[in-house]
């Protein structure tokens, strides 16, 4: 599963390092790094992340339907 | 009414062409399947893959933590769309209503979004640039590149121009423990973005960090050994640094020479737009049909004095994709104008650096909270009384506040009491932007409304 983080929104509340540390850190004070691509079994946990983010910065990608891997964008 | 009828009909079943299969491109092609539209859509990309998001390449990627091709931006939808990836738009017949590939083929649209975005400036010097060892950072591949040599541990890298890219680079550099050198023309990192007292902070982190940054000084040539690789940089003072790495970090170029002759107002500042993202023809006629967004777009934008802008930023090419797919399948009283207020983010040498506004605009600037010595702080940035921008150094839960300030045309120095306010703070200082006239790197907000060696627009506060 792929995410993306809106840096812009987001602002340090580190909820989502909390939830998912192997997916979210921060550098610094407040810099987010994030891993963009993370195994579909850490859905659940990146769901959670996503959630709880105060100013909802996370998007992820909704599960990938079979049907869709070959034409979208493939 | 008949137009009404017939924008139905093109949601129905038009053809909608994106050109660019980016960040601007997905999101716009999202969007247009949000606002219904369910005719048929083409996404024509040059590069070989799915939309990607570039920011990481700078970050993650070059610190060895995420792949390059690790990068695939996620989906906020499905988009049903025909993607031709990895074939070049080399033409655009206006008249015809034609797209035209590398491969010869021909796309034909209803409606055409161009969202072509910019590459990297190139090292002027042709020979020079071809030599191994003498990179770009803009594309996933770019990154592959430049992340291999740096594992490959050289000696000493050179990144020539030290804007927001540049930085970033030297800072994973020294992350990684790599020696590297920053040569800048200007008097600072970031100067041209964030002025002068702003980049002197810049600066003091690069050296803090070991970076060994040169200001004033370019680069006059690049010089390789016999197999062809890259060895020595000659700086203008006279200075040869053995280097067996230089990254040329010196801006963007806009893509837009596939569109020359076509009739559309487009060349090296972008394509020129109206607010509803609209393109502009040579006469300066809005076209109905064409649509631009993201990097390689300009517009003017009402709360900087109609100045045309085109930036740079991540989250400018969303929100302007989301608005051109809007007005592409909306009747004109339902379009609505692009009014993004600029905001972009920034992280080197473990510092989370954002500004909202046009900062570049401004004359002075004033320390309303924290200290420059400390490198935490937000400068409010004014321009003709009024505050214009802020950038803030780790104070990311501010901006919203200055960006409402911004909107609102809050006199300058803005009268608030702010909280952790230190001396430096009482007295706005000049903000110690270069002389527009002269050429900087990697500015990433462009005003192209005036000629660039005179800044005398006069700006309106929408309050007034
Ligand atoms: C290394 C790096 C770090 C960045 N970091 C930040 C950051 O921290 N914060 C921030 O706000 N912004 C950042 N940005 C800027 C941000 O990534 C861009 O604003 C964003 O990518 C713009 O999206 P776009 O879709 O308009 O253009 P682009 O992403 O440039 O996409 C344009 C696409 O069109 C393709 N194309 C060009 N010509 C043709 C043609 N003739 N036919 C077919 N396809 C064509 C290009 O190859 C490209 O794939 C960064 C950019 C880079 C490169
Ligand atoms: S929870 Fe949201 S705001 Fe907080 S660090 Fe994560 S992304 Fe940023």
């Amino acid at each position: 599963m792929r995410l993306v983080v809106d840096l812009n929104r987001c602002q340090a509340y580190a909820q989502c390092v909390f939830l998912a540390p192997e997916v979210f850190s921060l550098h610094g004070e407040e810099a987010l790094l994030y891993e963009p691509r993370v195994a579909e079994s850490r859905r659940e946990d990146v769901l959670r992340a996503a959630a709880a983010c105060p100013v909802q910065a996370i998007l992820v990608d909704p599960a990938r339907r079979p049907e869709e891997a070959g034409s979208d964008g493939r | 009414m008949a137009g009404d009828d017939a924008v139905r009909a093109l949601r129905r079943d038009g053809r909608i062409v994106i050109v660019g299969a980016s960040l601007a491109g997905l999101r716009a092609a999202e969007q247009l399947r949000d606002e219904g539209f369910t005719g048929s859509l083409t996404v024509i990309g040059d590069e070989p893959y799915e939309p990607y998001d570039r920011p990481p390449l700078s970050k993650q990627v070059l610190l060895g933590r995420v792949r390059p091709e690790d990068t695939g931006l996620p989906r906020r939808r499905p988009v049903d769309a025909h993607w031709r990836l990895g074939v070049a738009a080399t033409g655009l017949d206006l008249d015809g209503k034609r797209v035209l590939l590398a491969d010869g083929d021909a796309v034909e649209f209803d409606r055409l979004l161009i969202a072509t975005g910019v590459r990297s400036r190139p090292w002027p010097h042709e020979t020079e640039a071809a030599l191994d060892g003498v990179h770009v950072l803009r594309t996933r591949d770019d990154a592959a590149r430049l992340t291999r040599r740096l594992a490959g541990r050289p000696r000493r890298v050179l990144v020539i121009g030290a804007g927001f890219t540049g930085s970033e680079i030297a800072s994973a550099c020294r992350e990684r423990g790599v020696a590297v050198t920053v040569a800048e023309r200007g008097a600072a990192p970031l100067v041209g973005a964030l002025g002068g007292v702003v980049g002197a902070v810049a600066a003091d982190l690069q050296r803090d960090h070991g970076v060994d940054l040169r200001c004033g000084i370019m680069v006059t040539a690049l010089e390789g050994d016999p197999a062809g690789r890259l060895r020595r940089a000659h700086l203008s003072d006279g200075t040869v640094l053995d280097v067996d790495v230089a990254v040329v970090a010196l801006g963007a170029v806009r893509n837009t020479a596939w569109l020359a002759g076509s009739g559309l107002a487009a060349g090296p500042r972008g394509i020129a737009c109206d607010a509803g993202c609209r393109a502009f023809d040579v006469h300066g006629i809005v076209t109905d049909d064409v649509f631009a967004a993201g990097d390689v777009a300009r517009t003017p934008h009402p709360l900087f004095g109609y100045q045309f802008i085109s930036l740079e930023h991540w989250g400018n090419a969303v929100e302007q994709a989301a608005i051109a797919a809007h007005n592409m399948v909306s009747p004109g009283p339902e379009r609505r104008p692009h009014l993004w207020m600029p905001a972009f983010w920034s992280s080197q040498f473990g510092v989370n650096i954002k500004s909202v506004g046009v900062p570049s605009m401004a004359d002075e600037l004033l320390v309303t909270q924290g200290s420059l010595a400390e490198r935490r702080f937000v400068a409010a940035y004014g321009y003709r009384g009024r505050v214009i921008a802020a950038v803030g150094f780790d104070h990311a839960k501010w901006m919203g506040f200055y960006a409402k300030l911004i909107e609102e045309a809050a006199p300058f120095p803005p009268e608030f009491p702010a909280v952790d306010r230190r001396p430096e703070g009482l007295r706005p200082v000049p903000a110690g932007f270069p002389d527009p006239a002269l050429p900087t790197h990697g500015a990433s907000v462009t005003l192209t409304g005036h000629s660039p060696s005179e800044r005398r627009v006069v700006f309106t506060p929408s309050r007034a």
